[in-house]
């Protein structure tokens, strides 16, 4: 028998994920129901003062972004490791990193991708228009992939422990802080005028940073987890 | 290592760190409460009064060494975690454990310092800030290492779990560092360091540094002592008040 290359390998993770997800459409409708009833709290709490939403507005996306990739997190690793796959991965020939990226990939196209799909709408609510939401679409397009990144660490290392949920909430979150103030600051830069370049740039460079250490990092933390 | 002649692991071994620990911890101690005591003579009576700000800028000779202390801690923290997770070493992640309390006292310190003296002279206790915010962070990482080690049964999976998180939250250091320069912000740059003349007068440097030395000489005292806590507790032995024998060592394994 052959050994699978490397893409093979990383398509098979890929494709293996995304179909247990679409057999369990309910979970994913979840991610994306979640955040638009967070989104949709905040006009009500604050007030439909269109001025005051259209400031809070990248914030309170933002924030709900990362609060939809926190709570989606436990579902990164958690099945595979109560039964028994995660252990049959590490022994995969390729490298585990490798793999960890085509793990983290489908986690964002489950809970990350269709929050940037929705963004645009949801920024219609808080009164965005025209360049803004393009910049609010193009933030999160950039942004939620690293958010996947920086949390699959934290899920790792909470693998299987108890109250778990709110530790890697604790872990995960202050790492996802700059992640949060570039994000939010591209879409308030473009807002007040002074061009978003600066702050999309600077996602970029945390995507790219989270891309290189993130997956070595996770691979590392599972592999502590299941010794 | 035998063309040398010195044994360059002996203390890595709990046994022979405990006793080398406990003579270290009073002398550190004595020099640390010395020291601190002339740093806040000079702080509170030699420094002159800043032009500006009156009498409020005192608060600086403790509040730079304690943001010094912070990062300083993490940094030394997360290299006692990478020499544990490399060479597999016990001693090394117990270092690290001791270290994390110390160091998220210091950010504390730093940061309630910081809003002390924020409030007479900024007019608010706090701002979001730069280097304000990444402060912040770095005590929330503090305090999620020290977490996850708690949440871990396992002694072992412990140890390495929190060694990857505190080596993966080392990128917060140098953010903290520059963070005055990157981002131009309310927080002003610093008025030492080592490659131009400091800009404030000669005995507010003086009290400064010499408060730093002190904060060294505390942390090692209580990182110390810490360290022979963890010791006692993981390395349960009923004959440790007396020099541990093999035979000893080996049933406590």
């Amino acid at each position: 028998m052959s050994q699978p290359s490397l893409s093979e390998a990383l398509r098979g993770v890929v494709r293996r994920d995304l179909l247990l997800a679409m057999r369990h459409r309910s979970d994913v409708a979840m991610s994306v129901f979640f955040v638009v009833i967070v989104a949709s709290l905040f006009p009500l709490g604050v007030g439909p003062e269109p001025a005051v939403l259209r400031t809070i507005a990248s914030g309170v996306l933002w924030v709900t972004a990362l609060l939809a990739c926190l709570l989606s997190l436990g579902r990164l690793f958690t099945a595979d490791y109560l039964d028994g796959v995660l252990e049959q991965t590490l022994l995969i020939p390729q490298p585990l990193a490798v793999l960890v990226v085509g793990k983290v990939f489908s986690h964002w196209v489950i809970s990350g991708l269709p929050v940037v799909l929705l963004s645009p709408l949801l920024g219609l609510q808080f009164g965005l228009s025209g360049e803004s939401l393009g910049v609010l679409t193009l933030s999160l397009l950039l942004g939620t992939p690293t958010l996947s990144m920086i949390g699959a660490i934290g899920a790792a290392l909470t693998l299987g422990l108890r109250g778990s949920g709110l530790l890697v909430a604790l872990l995960v979150l202050p790492l996802f802080i700059p992640v949060l103030i570039f994000g939010a600051g591209a879409v308030s830069s473009s807002l007040a005028g002074i061009g978003s370049e600066a702050n999309l740039s600077l996602l970029g460079a945390c995507f790219l940073l989270s891309l290189a250490f993130a997956p070595w990092a996770t691979a590392v933390a599972l592999r502590i987890a299941l010794e | 290592m035998s063309t040398t002649g010195i044994n360059w692991f002996k203390y890595s071994s709990p046994q022979a760190i405990y006793p080398l620990a406990g003579r270290m911890i009073p002398w550190f101690a004595a020099v640390a409460v010395g020291v601190i005591a002339i740093g806040l003579y000079i702080g509170f009576f030699v420094a002159p009064t800043d032009a500006t700000q009156g009498d409020a800028y005192r608060i600086i000779f403790v509040h730079v060494p304690a943001a010094w202390m912070s990062m300083f801690l993490y940094v030394i923290m997360a290299i006692w975690a990478g020499i544990g997770l490399g060479l597999n070493a016990r001693p090394s992640f117990m270092m690290a454990q001791a270290i994390a309390p110390t160091g998220a006292m210091f950010t504390f310190l730093a940061l309630f310092t910081g809003s002390m003296w924020g409030k007479p002279t900024w007019g608010a206790w706090w701002v979001w800030d730069a280097r304000l915010t990444s402060e912040l962070i770095l005590l929330f990482q503090y305090i999620g290492i020290i977490l996850l080690r708690s949440s871990i049964d396992d002694l072992r999976r412990a140890d390495r779990a929190s060694a990857v998180l505190a080596l993966v939250g080392v990128i917060n250091v140098p953010i903290i560092y520059f963070s005055v320069k990157w981002w131009n912000t309310l927080h002003q740059g610093a008025s030492v360091t080592i490659t131009a003349a400091p800009t404030m007068a000669g005995s507010m440097v003086t009290a400064m540094l010499i408060m730093m030395v002190g904060f060294w000489m505390y942390s090692f005292a209580v990182t110390l002592a810490r360290m022979r806590c963890v010791i006692v507790e993981r390395e349960r032995q009923p004959s440790w008040g007396k020099p541990a024998s093999i035979p000893d060592v080996v049933e406590a394994r």
